[in-house]
């Protein structure tokens, strides 16, 4: 399977996400450079985490400018997975590929620490070699991941079952302890309406290996390989179209 | 030189570019005429204490800077050791106390852009940051609102470019209250084959100025960095510059690409003294002239002077030497990143520095004259006459707490808690090399590509130094390096961060003299070459002189990155091993200034040989997976040690038996407990290993004795039979993991 890793001026855990398809998982990976308006033939595309233009104005608002985004788009379109991952996240947010906005975290502070999420929902390619309710232990990394959206906004992702991840403690328990930056309903990772784009501000691309200290991230990448040789991918475009 | 005739500048302003009358002499001489007001700014900068070293360069020549393994020592923008299959770690920590106290965020971020510029430009790959921190006590408002910008500027400028930052360490003494420092430390991998080095060579070469545009922010940021501070010290904010992540981060990524290419000759980054040390240097290494235009150096402000841009210190700006012909080649790299490579002058053949505006000289300075002839003091020193006083300390009385208070204090000492609140700031995972998360041990990353892993510490102790320079300057480096051996690491380098006070006085060049002896003979005695570093002087304020404080990095090499050790505790049952001999040292220590509010003593001696013998242990030890963990005693004893051995495992505790000192009658558990002697190592072993790993000892002359084992939920600790300590795990790591956050508590939302 290949993956294709978009690289925008100032990501910076392109390589991470690239080392985790290629060198862990052993899937093909390249490289996309921003000003590119082809994926060259992806089955899956990472949008990676970073600052992406510094996230000057704010987080994502001027990666969503690039060339590079038009073609993701057709491939979100056309049912094609993708992943954004905390900045990509970020990205998605602001290009309208998922609902909603991102607010400084809580404690006002930059935090990276690792978390447990846990996956609400399975039926996302990136979700569906899940356990339902699994727990998984991932590093986060963000000053700004304070998922926020309007009452309505809230209600339609729960009534579509949008919300993908959501902070918990160790036991699985949603407590106001275990979301590390204030987002509303513990909300760590959403998908759009039709399940193929799914965005997330922990980083499974770093819980890929034991010695980095967990490898609960590798299931997402799992996930959207099954749905890949299953040709399921198709199926998850469709489902809920 | 044919242009602007000058006539003789005035005692005002010599003052103002902190140049003595001697030195405008020397200039004189070297020019053969008066200098214009250019060139008075380029030697002001050149012969700052900050760039020129006058003052601490006759000490520095004894540090040992060779070795089987050093690829570049001192002199160029960082040091290199070869690490095996090709590959070089390269790396050095720098200071950036002045900026850090003037405008904290600002000061420190630009200080991590400056050593990461420092690392990438020597053609490697920045993978993993450093810091050594030291504020003043934190009950002051000043020193909490210093710190909370200190470590977001770290924060800011590390987790934006990408680099993550592993590791550390804090301090907190009251002489650091109006004069933090804030040494950052980096470090990179290239390949051993292809380092890169800031020369200038090839007459008619073009030279290339990439990155940020120049304003008028910095100027004489290195002259401001070579003076004391006073109450006027805030009126200097606008020498502090500001840092732009997002620039560095396209700047790295483009000058890797171009170095893919060998269309490159030389780089240098744009830091201390900016555009006139790029030029000057890179000309003097390559023994050839350099001549620029500074109309073609991109510029943000208008008016700008060719005074003003030569001296400017805006930052995220590099030099760069290209082959000529290749132009269009360089060019394209920094288009695709959108930067742009300006073409501001050549390579010459006459050994000159040579600053045109508008084609008009305004500088001609031979580039030897700035650099290899700058002042050489040899400035007089003296025994400080405190020294007899302080170091005078008799332990009669009985102790002022019971040892269970003295430990639960000591674990709330915000140079012993839990750094938490600072590190999880920094993106400390970023690049997804992190074997050992910060507060675990010595920082550990991998070496993609390879089996290796790389462990690294920074380390001083302030307090030893200012009781005695040369012993505390010993402890620094042995502990640094023993550091990085517990987490399984041989260390084959080092960099030094040498923070002073006013040079110009003998008792400062007295202690910086003998801090330079002791880590010449610490780094002979364990064979580890300093490869490069910095030296910060006049960190005083209001004629106060901060503790001498040298910093150590150490940068050990992991062959097998599988068998990396921390320092907490792996299971239930395993023995507790102690490495070393307690001895009754408590001079200079945390539990007196904690208890006590004591700074006295001598602090510990140190057994060089011993030491060597210690680290040689813990690398073999490791490698050959007899010991599951290791953590060195340092702040607050074997007593802390042994605690912080149950922290982070879940509630593994710990029943030992420990020797007793020789002390006097009073003092006989707490010295045991809370003495600093040096060269010891808690480790746990399984329980099958333990006789080899004793029988490993005895064969190295390493003291070592099975003192307990793991388990319970308790730190239980005894003398000779007679218990003493007995605390809950999670009472103890409940103080250790709030007591630094809490002072911080009033700001958390």
């Amino acid at each position: 399977m290949r993956f294709a890793v978009v690289v925008f001026p100032g990501s910076n855990c392109d390589h991470d996400a690239y080392h985790a398809a290629k060198e862990v998982l052993g899937q093909e990976a390249e490289f996309v450079w921003h000003k590119e308006t082809d994926l060259r033939g992806a089955d899956a595309v990472i949008l990676p985490g970073g600052f992406s233009h510094g996230d000057y104005l704010r987080t994502g608002a001027i990666a969503r400018f690039s060339p590079v985004m038009d073609a993701v788009k057709r491939f979100a379109a056309a049912g094609g997975p993708v992943l954004g991952i905390c900045n990509g996240f970020q990205i998605l947010l602001e290009a309208g590929l998922l609902p909603g906005a991102m607010l400084r975290n809580r404690g006002l502070k930059f935090l990276c620490a690792h978390v447990h999420a846990r996956v609400e929902q399975t039926d996302t390619p990136f979700t569906l070699a899940c356990r339902p309710q699994q727990v998984l232990r991932m590093p986060i990394a963000h000053g700004e991941g304070n998922y926020f959206t309007t009452p309505e906004g809230l209600r339609t992702l729960q009534e579509n079952r949008q919300i993908v991840f959501r902070y918990v403690d160790p036991s699985g328990h949603v407590t106001e302890d275990a979301n590390p930056n204030g987002s509303l309903e513990s909300i760590a990772g959403i998908c759009n309406e039709r399940r193929n784009v799914v965005g997330l501000m922990p980083h499974p691309e770093r819980a890929c290996e034991l010695s980095l200290g967990s490898e609960d991230g590798l299931v997402l990448f799992e996930s959207v390989m099954a749905a890949h040789a299953s040709g399921a991918l198709a199926a998850a475009g469709s489902a809920s179209a | 030189m044919s242009a602007t005739p000058t006539p003789s500048h005035d005692k005002a302003a010599l003052e103002r570019h902190g140049l003595s009358g001697e030195e405008y002499q020397r200039i004189v001489k070297s020019l053969g005429r008066e200098p214009s007001l250019t060139e008075l700014g380029i030697f002001s900068v050149m012969w700052s204490e900050h760039c020129s070293y006058k003052s601490s360069r006759v000490h520095l020549r004894t540090l040992p800077t060779t070795g089987p393994r050093v690829l570049q020592g001192p002199g160029e923008n960082a040091g290199a050791v070869d690490i095996g299959e090709g590959l070089a770690a390269v790396f050095k920590i720098e200071s950036h106390n002045h900026p850090s106290f003037i405008e904290p965020y600002q000061g420190a971020a630009t200080g991590v852009g400056g050593i990461i510029r420092d690392i990438f430009t020597m053609g490697a790959r920045p993978i993993a940051l450093m810091n050594s921190l030291r504020f003043g006590e934190l009950d002051d408002p000043h020193v909490r609102r210093n710190m909370e910008g200190v470590v977001a500027g770290i924060a800011g400028y590390g987790n934006s470019i990408g680099i993550p930052t592993v590791g550390g360490e804090i301090a907190f003494e009251e002489c650091y209250t109006g004069n933090p420092l804030v040494n950052v430390f980096c470090l990179g991998i290239a390949k051993a084959d292809e380092i890169i080095l800031g020369i200038a060579k090839g007459t008619g070469n073009p030279v290339y100025y990439v990155g940020s545009k120049t304003g008028r922010d910095g100027i004489h940021g290195a002259t401001m960095a070579s003076a004391e501070f006073d109450e006027n010290s805030a009126e200097k904010r606008p020498a502090v510059q500001v840092g732009d992540p997002f620039m560095e981060k396209l700047l790295l990524e483009a000058c890797l690409e171009v170095m893919k290419t060998d269309a490159l000759i030389g780089i240098q980054d744009m830091g201390a003294a900016g555009l006139t040390c790029s030029t000057c240097e890179m000309g003097s290494r390559g023994g050839a002239g350099i001549d620029i235009d500074v109309m073609h150096v991109p510029q943000r402000e208008t008016g700008m002077t060719a005074y003003e841009i030569m001296l400017s210190e805006s930052q995220e700006r590099m030099l760069l030497v290209v082959k000529r012909g290749r132009e269009r080649e360089v060019e394209e790299i920094f288009e695709k990143w959108d930067l742009h490579a300006a073409h501001i002058g050549e390579v010459t053949e006459d050994g000159l520095m040579r600053v045109r505006e508008r084609g008009q000289v305004v500088a001609e300075i031979p580039t030897g004259a700035l650099t290899d002839d700058a002042p050489v003091y040899n400035r007089p020193m003296q025994r400080p006459a405190y020294l007899d006083e302080v170091q005078k300390l008799s332990l009669t009385e009985r102790p002022a707490v019971s040892d269970d208070a003295a430990l639960r204090a000591l674990l709330a000492s915000p140079a012993i808690a839990n750094k938490r609140w600072v590190y999880r700031q920094y993106d400390h995972m970023v690049r997804t090399n992190t074997l050992v998360l910060p507060g675990m041990g010595a920082g550990v990353v991998r070496v993609k590509g390879t089996n290796r892993a790389l462990a690294l510490s920074v380390d001083g102790n302030g307090r030893y130094c200012y009781l005695d320079p040369y012993r505390g300057a010993v402890l620094a480096v042995v502990e640094a390096a023993r550091n990085v051996a517990c987490a399984g690491g041989e260390p084959i380098g080092a960099t030094n961060c040498l923070n002073f006070g006013n040079p110009e006085r003998p008792e400062i060049m007295w202690q910086f003299a003998r801090a330079v002896e002791g880590i010449t003979a610490a780094c002979k005695a364990l064979d580890l070459p300093i490869t490069g570093g910095n030296v910060s002087l006049y960190n005083e304020t209001d004629g106060k002189a901060i503790y001498p404080t040298p910093v150590l990095g150490v940068v050990g090499l992991i062959e097998d990155a599988s068998k990396v050790l921390g320092r907490s505790f792996k299971g239930s049952d395993d023995a507790v091993v102690l490495l070393g001999d307690t001895r009754h040292e408590l001079g200079g220590s945390e539990y007196l200034k904690v208890t006590q509010r004591l700074v006295a003593g001598h602090p510990p001696d140190v057994d060089l040989t011993a030491e060597k013998a210690l680290q040689q242990l813990l690398v073999a030890a490791a490698h050959e997976s007899l010991i599951r963990s290791a953590h060195d005693c340092a702040e607050g004893g074997l007593a802390v040690a042994l605690a912080e051995c149950a922290f982070d495992t879940g509630g593994i505790g710990l029943t030992v038996d420990i020797p007793a000192v020789a002390a006097p009658d009073a003092w006989l558990s707490t010295s045991a407990l809370f003495s600093e002697s040096a060269s010891r190592v808690v480790v746990s072993a399984a329980r099958g290993q333990v006789e080899a790993l004793l029988a490993r000892a005895k064969a190295l002359g390493v003291p070592a004795r099975e003192i307990g084992t793991t388990g319970t939920d308790r730190i239980s600790v005894s003398i000779e039979g007679r218990q003493v300590l007995d605390v809950a795990v999670s009472d103890a790591e409940a103080i250790w993991n709030t007591a630094l956050e809490k002072h911080f508590k009033q700001k958390a939302a």
